[in-house]
């Protein structure tokens, strides 16, 4: 049978292989190769690890990462699937599918050391376009300060002493160069003498103005399991998120085109424009991305109950968010 | 060119309420509304569910005026939407009609006995803590909208089909 994969010399560019069961990673210049024993996928490299850079940000996050519309990960909670074409109508029904189980951990170590050596000084796959350099050319050294950004995850609320601190010049989190014109105020707290520990409050738009990485949401404020995961957007999320359970959005500032597309099949299913004070709920069998025109401010609300695992594995969660 | 860029907010007098364009499927599938929209539609101090999830809500309200006071079991957040809201506090003195296990915010029939706390003041996207056992009242000089972030009560609102999108538009 003829070799169709494609010759990549790391003697020339000074990348490395990495190896995930029968699954081989491999990269160019360009692009990225995915060898697995039906064939070989291919992707471009800066599409690549922008997506590979949410999966491990997210920990395989909740469901399925899809890349693009065939290769991805899906999360079973302890452990996680590797696929080519699971997802995708007509790999599946041709059986060309493939997919193998790791252990978490596993898949996750290998993911970082292909993360970190494919990532080359000057490159940031959390930043928009416009903030970084690119992905492209042979091994040049790395960038994993950027790469090793942890998300910033409140106990109670940011910013209540002992908790997370809030963004600011001096901590390291300059205002963004869209969000200039965001109020920096913070509020005027007048407390009682002896209260003053006891009543808090911070200035969420401006924490948001000042994030440095855009598709990638942290906790600001947990109720029991309901936290409060806002985050900056800017050009597209670089995955379409699987979801394995309903997901609110709360559209603070500007507008995100949100692309819908069934999440088994990834046929088209809607497109929702949410601007500034829209709410909706992505329903739990279907994949989204969203493009952001300008970087906005969104907020993502998650319900980190253990019921909802349960529910996802018997099969029981409910489809959508709300029937009415 | 160098471009400067304008952050687009809206208020309760000022929304532009985004859709859905439909493929397949039922857009209530979406469970579509707007924050801004249900505040300039309800009652004063309403606590209209926009998001709920297992028993965890979102909740939008027009802030009009002083409200009653409030008091929860658990942590309670508010954020202010578009213009200033206060939120005073009150250490109860007496705290022992509080069911550890009930969820979602009490209404109390009057101003209860206790300490005064202080106030906070919010400007548009500030976010105040609402501690647990702790009353609060809120006050707004002009109609402004507010979200919580709590757990379904007696006060939760649920009117889904007066504030969703249930045809494409
Ligand atoms: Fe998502």
């Amino acid at each position: 049978m003829t070799n169709l994969n494609a010759m990549v010399d790391n003697k020339k560019t000074g990348y490395q292989d990495f190896t995930a069961g029968s699954f081989t990673f491999r990269r160019d210049e360009y692009f990225a190769y995915v060898d697995y024993p039906g064939g070989e996928y291919v992707m471009p490299i800066d599409d690549f690890l922008k997506a590979l850079m949410r999966d491990i940000a997210w920990g395989f996050f909740y469901g399925t990462v899809n890349f693009d519309s065939v290769l991805g990960t899906t999360n079973h909670y302890g452990n996680v699937d590797l696929f080519i074409g699971s997802e995708n109508e007509e790999y599946v029904n041709n059986g060309k599918d493939y997919k193998e189980n790791f252990p978490s951990d596993e898949l996750m170590e290998i993911f970082q050391a292909m993360q970190s050596d494919w990532t080359i000084e000057g490159f940031d796959p959390f930043a928009a376009p416009q903030e970084t350099g690119t992905a492209w050319g042979p091994k040049n050294g790395n960038n994993d300060e950027a790469i090793s950004r942890k998300r910033q995850v409140a106990k109670r609320m940011i910013g209540i002493p002992g908790d997370t601190e809030v963004r600011s010049d001096d901590t390291g989190y300059p205002v963004n160069r869209h969000f200039k014109d965001v109020d920096q105020s913070q509020p005027v707290v007048e407390a009682e003498p002896g209260f003053e520990d006891q009543i808090h409050g911070f200035n969420l738009w401006a924490h948001l103005s000042r994030s440095d990485v855009t598709w990638n949401p942290s906790v600001v404020s947990v109720c029991k399991q309901s936290l409060l995961c806002p985050t900056s957007e800017e050009y597209i999320l670089p995955v379409e998120h699987g979801n394995d359970r309903v997901e609110w959005f709360v559209q603070v500032s500007d507008e995100i085109i949100w692309d819908i597309k069934d999440g088994k099949s990834s046929k088209p299913r809607a497109s929702l424009v949410m601007r500034a004070g829209d709410v909706a709920c992505m329903p739990a069998d279907i994949r989204h991305q969203g493009f952001s025109p300008k970087r906005s401010m969104l907020i993502v609300w998650e319900n980190g109950s253990p019921e909802i695992l349960d529910m996802i594995k018997q099969g029981n969660q409910p489809r959508v968010g709300v029937e009415f | 060119m160098s471009v400067e860029y304008k952050t687009t907010y809206a208020s309760i007098d000022n929304y532009n309420k985004g859709g859905v364009q439909m493929v397949s499927g039922n857009i209530k599938d979406y469970v579509f509304s707007n924050v801004y929209e249900v505040a300039a539609t309800s009652p004063a101090y309403e606590r209209v569910v926009v998001a709920i999830n297992l028993v965890y809500t979102l909740e939008a309200a027009r802030a009009e005026g002083q409200s009653d006071w409030y008091v929860c079991a658990h942590d309670e957040f508010v954020i202010a939407f578009d213009y200033d809201v206060e939120v005073h506090y009150i250490k109860l003195d007496d705290t022992s009609f509080i069911d550890d296990d009930k969820d979602g915010a009490i209404k109390l029939n009057e101003k209860p006995a206790g300490q005064y706390m202080g106030k906070i003041t919010l400007k548009r996207g500030h976010q105040a803590l609402l501690p647990e056992k702790t009353a609060y009242s809120i006050k707004a000089e002009k109609p402004a909208t507010i979200v919580y972030q709590t757990v379904l009560g007696d006060e939760s609102v649920q009117k889904w089909n007066e504030i969703c999108l249930t045809e494409e538009q």
